[in-house]
Order: structure tokens, then sequence, then C-alpha cells
């Protein structure tokens, strides 16, 4: 909490029945942050972003939103919430001017203040040949952007965003990403995902829920440095693959190495060390002293979807 | 206040949007003219309209009501922008009042399309208009009762047909329970009789406009509403 935190949430529990959705969750995100909110299906996103735009209460714990508490201040809150839930629930019989009128109107906006933000909405959303056009009509990508219409129409601090860009075709992704990222800065972002690539190209911060339970939060560039860097190098060496194997491993912190492939003469050798200091030098000593050819060696980054992987599934062992 | 207001022009606007608004005025005049047909083409026809509302009670109340509120409730939680609405800040109450009032003006609109019955009434002969008046007010007394009958049974569920199909019985169920008095006997008889929605309108058919009637039907009415808003609220606890 260094600066301004426009959402608090601390030790947030949700209980369906016996069954922990979520459980003892905190985090903030500052003002003007995109927050990515990772997990595969069932992790408990949904759940988090209901407790957190007061459909819900939490079971345990408490949430603030732009400093409203969302059980006790929850109408307060709300009026600083702009949401999008799963599958963009919309009023399929009316057009989108009537429908952004509507939802300006239970938000207690004046009619000015909603026909002006209305055409601005219109414009940031590119719906403008589609004003007048019955919801039930549109593709899903225009339902989507209408979506993100009403969410951000009262100009609200806070955007809660769940799953923003699923069931869409690749160009309207892409352009969704962008009008999102557009919108931070101006807004404080939580968006839910379970694409990772997303999560880099937008966020500025990540947590990593699973089960119910944070298991991550960082920037994605440092949630990638944390696995990189000397802990998992790739080598090409000209040599016999058996012996340059055994000299590989007795140099000091080899934890593992296995051969991945190659022609005849050279190889690419896949080596996992123990996290202690650098490698680097020592393995390219072991190499040259045996007379064999250094031919390139580098450090491989793991991307979100093994850092992903790897706290979901190793998670404990 | 303004929320409500907002919610109950929405709903206006979608039924006339949808063919209910216009499915459920076709249903009532035709049926309403058959009644009043019946009730002119006799030996000693009197010019009122007591057995048209007397029957329109009966068979029109249990089956208009709930074909007007089923898609109320039923279709945002189907729909999922229950979601949205609840997240807006709205309370639950506005939410279920702003629908109520919608459903009551479209059938109130369409009750009093049979003033033109009326109308015909007092071109041919002089009917008495006092109990005209008051079977009107008992009317849509009792029309109101049964729309928040149907309100929560929408609330219930997210399939339109099992709300129709639930307000529909429970109304009905309502509107005969006083036909086995005669066989309870007693403390019981006595309850059903009180509990019947049928039973407190024959005052209002004859002319008289009883507190105890007019209470009764509010007292139903806020009932279920309040049954209506507790039933939103439930996901809470859920």
């Amino acid at each position: 909490m260094t600066t301004e935190s426009m959402i608090e949430v601390d030790g947030l529990t949700k209980y369906y029945g016996d069954f922990p959705a979520v459980s003892g969750l905190t985090f903030s995100v500052r003002k003007g942050e995109i927050l990515g909110f990772l997990g595969p299906n069932g992790a408990g996103k949904s759940t988090t972003m209901r407790v957190l735009t007061g459909y819900m209460p939490p079971s345990s714990g408490t949430a603030r939103i732009a400093g409203y508490d969302i059980v006790g201040d929850s109408l307060k809150a709300r009026q600083h919430i702009g949401y999008l839930p799963e599958n963009v629930p919309l009023y399929t019989e009316m057009t989108i001017r009537e429908y952004l009128s509507f939802m300006g109107k239970i938000r207690g906006m004046s009619n000015e203040r909603i026909v002006s933000r209305t055409n601005d909405v219109i414009q940031i959303c590119h719906l403008e040949d589609y004003r007048d056009t019955l919801i039930g009509k549109l593709s899903k990508g225009f339902r989507q952007r209408t979506g993100i219409a009403q969410a951000v129409l009262h100009e609200p601090d806070v955007l809660i965003m769940d799953e923003p860009t699923i069931g869409i075709d690749p160009i309207q992704i892409v352009e969704t990403r962008q009008l999102i990222k557009d919108l931070g800065g101006e807004h404080t972002l939580i968006i839910s995902t379970h694409i990772l690539p997303e999560v880099s190209m937008i966020c500025e911060r990540v947590v990593i829920i699973h089960e119910g339970e944070i298991v991550a939060e960082d920037t994605p560039k440092n949630l990638g440095d944390r696995l990189e860097g000397t802990e998992r190098l790739t080598m090409e060496v000209r040599g016999p693959i058996k012996e340059v194997t055994k000299a590989i491993r007795n140099v000091k912190g080899v934890q593992d190495v296995s051969f991945a492939n190659g022609e005849s003469g050279s190889g690419l050798y896949n080596i996992i060390g123990k996290r202690e200091g650098d490698m680097r030098v020592d393995l390219a000593k072991a190499v040259v002293d045996n007379g064999w050819g250094l031919l390139r060696m580098e450090a491989v980054t793991l991307s979100l979807e093994e850092i992903f992987l790897r706290l979901t599934t190793a998670e404990g062992s | 206040m303004t929320t409500t207001l907002a919610i109950m022009k929405k709903e206006l606007v979608v039924y006339f949007k949808s063919p209910m608004a216009y499915i459920v005025a076709g249903v009532f005049l035709a049926l309403t003219g058959v009644f009043f047909i019946d009730s002119v083409d006799t030996m000693f026809a009197v010019a009122e309209i007591r057995g048209l509302l007397l029957r329109s009670v009966f068979f029109l109340l249990p089956l208009i009501p709930p074909l007007l509120t089923m898609r109320l409730l039923a279709e945002e939680q189907k729909l999922g922008t229950l979601e949205l609405l609840l997240t807006a800040p709205v309370r639950d109450y506005e939410v279920v009042f702003g629908k109520f009032i919608a459903s009551f003006i479209i059938l109130s609109g369409t009750v009093l399309l049979t003033l033109f019955y009326v109308l015909i009434l007092s071109i041919y002969s002089n009917p008495d208009l006092g109990p005209i008046f008051s079977g009107y007010v008992g009317f849509l007394l009792c029309g109101g009762a049964t729309l928040s009958i149907g309100l929560l049974a929408s609330s219930l569920s997210g399939n339109q047909l099992v709300a129709a199909a639930v307000g529909f019985g429970v109304i009905l169920l309502f509107n005969v329970i006083d036909q086995i008095t005669t066989i309870v006997g007693g403390a019981v008889a006595k309850v059903l009789e009180a509990v019947s929605l049928t039973g407190h309108f024959d005052s209002f058919a004859r002319g008289v406009i009883d507190t105890g009637d007019v209470v009764y039907y509010l007292v139903v009415m806020a009932f279920f509403l309040f049954l209506t808003i507790r039933s939103l609220e439930s996901r809470r606890w859920r």
C-alpha cells in the first residue's frame, strides 16, 4: 500500500455451504493499476468478483472499494464500480442507446450526463453504427463492447471485468485488449482471465489464484524472472553425448541434465540448476577443458504458462 | 425512487416490444366479452357487470397475472442480467417494486378496457355506477395481490414456464380454497374463508368497499412482495 489504493481486500473468504470457494484472499490494487486475476476454471475468480461487486457478501474478511466497505457501505461502494460479468449479460430486447440510458438511470446519473456519456462511451467502444440496433441482433464482439460501454458509462473509479475476451474472435480480442489497456490509468482495473499471454499484454501486476487461494502475486516480468536465469539453461555442445552429459552433471550446482536432440557431433542439452549462484562459468569451463566445442548457451525464461502450471500443479510437492 | 421508476419504465417498454401486452389484452377482452354477452342475454338481465367481474376474478386472475409476471425476474436470472442489476447501486426492493408496478399498470390498463362494456350498458340502460366503481376497485386490489404471487413465483426460478405454472397453481388454490369449508368445518373453515382471494371480492361486487377486504388484499400484496424481496436477497446466504 504505497500510494492510494482503490481496492483493498483483507482475508476475504467465501463459503458455498461447506465448500470454501475462496479463502483468505488479501491483496490491494493501487489507483490506476491494472491487476490480472489469473487462475484455472473454478479457482474462485468469479466468486471473488461477485463479492467485490456486492452481489454476494463474503463469509468473512473485508473488502473496500474506493474506501467504502462492500458490506457496510454497499451502495456507496457499488457507485464506484463498473462491472462486466462473465458472458456479458445484456437485455436483448433493448437497443444499445436504450440500454445505456437505463444503466445510467439505475446508477442515478442525471439525464444530461447520461446523454453526453452515452455518446462518449459509444465512441470509445466504437459502437457508432449500432447505437440504435437491438442488442439481441449484435454479434458477440459488439455485445462485449456494449458490456464494456455500460461498465465505464458512469466513469467509475474501479472496473471489474470477468473474462472480458472470452468467446470473441481473434481480431476482436486484440481490439478489446487494446480498449481495456486504454482504460487503465483513468480507472483501476481488475481483470480475470485464464489466458496467460493476455495477462502479460494488459496487466501491470498478476495475482495467481488456485483453489481459492493466492499462490503468487507479482508483475508478469518478475514472475518470469523468479524462475529464469541460471536455474534453467540450454547448451549446445559439440562432443560425445555420453561424456558431455557426465561432465555437465559433475559441474557444481547442476541438478539435472537431459539430452534434447542434435546431429552427430553436436547436441542440445537442457540443464536444471539448484538455484545457488551462477553455474554458467563452470559449465563453460568444463566443456572447454575437455576440448569440446561450446556452440551456444542461454538462459531459459519460463513463460507464464509454465509458471502457472508449476504454481498450480506442483504446489506443495 | 428514480431507480424504481427507471426499472418500471424499462419493463413497460419490454411489455409493448414483446407480444405479451397485446396477447394479455386480447385474451382478456375476448373472455370478458363472452362473460358480458352471457350476462346481458338473459330473461331478467340487469344493467350491471357484477357477473363479469366475478367470473373474471375466478377465471382470469389465475391466468393473466402469472403471464405478466413470469418474465420479470425469471428471465433476469436466466440471462444473468440480475447480477448487473443488483451490483448497480440499487436496493433489492427498488427492483421488486419497479417490476411490480409495471405489471400492475399493464393489468390495470387491460381491465380499464372493459369500461367499454359499461359504456354499452349506459347507452341502452341506466346502470348503477356505485357497484361498478367498487367492483373495479376490488378487481384491481385482487389483481395486485395475484401479481405479487406471480412475482414471487418468478423470483424462485430461472425458468419462465415454471414461474407461470407455480403462480397459476398458487393463485388458483387461493381462489378455490373456500370451497371445502363446508366439509372441514369449524375454525379451519373460518381460516380458509379468510384467506380465500375470491371470498373477499364478493362484497366489492355488491357495491360495498369493506375496510377489512381492502386490508386483506393489501396485506396479501405486502406479504408476497416481502417474500419476493427476501427471495432476491437469498442469493446472499445460498
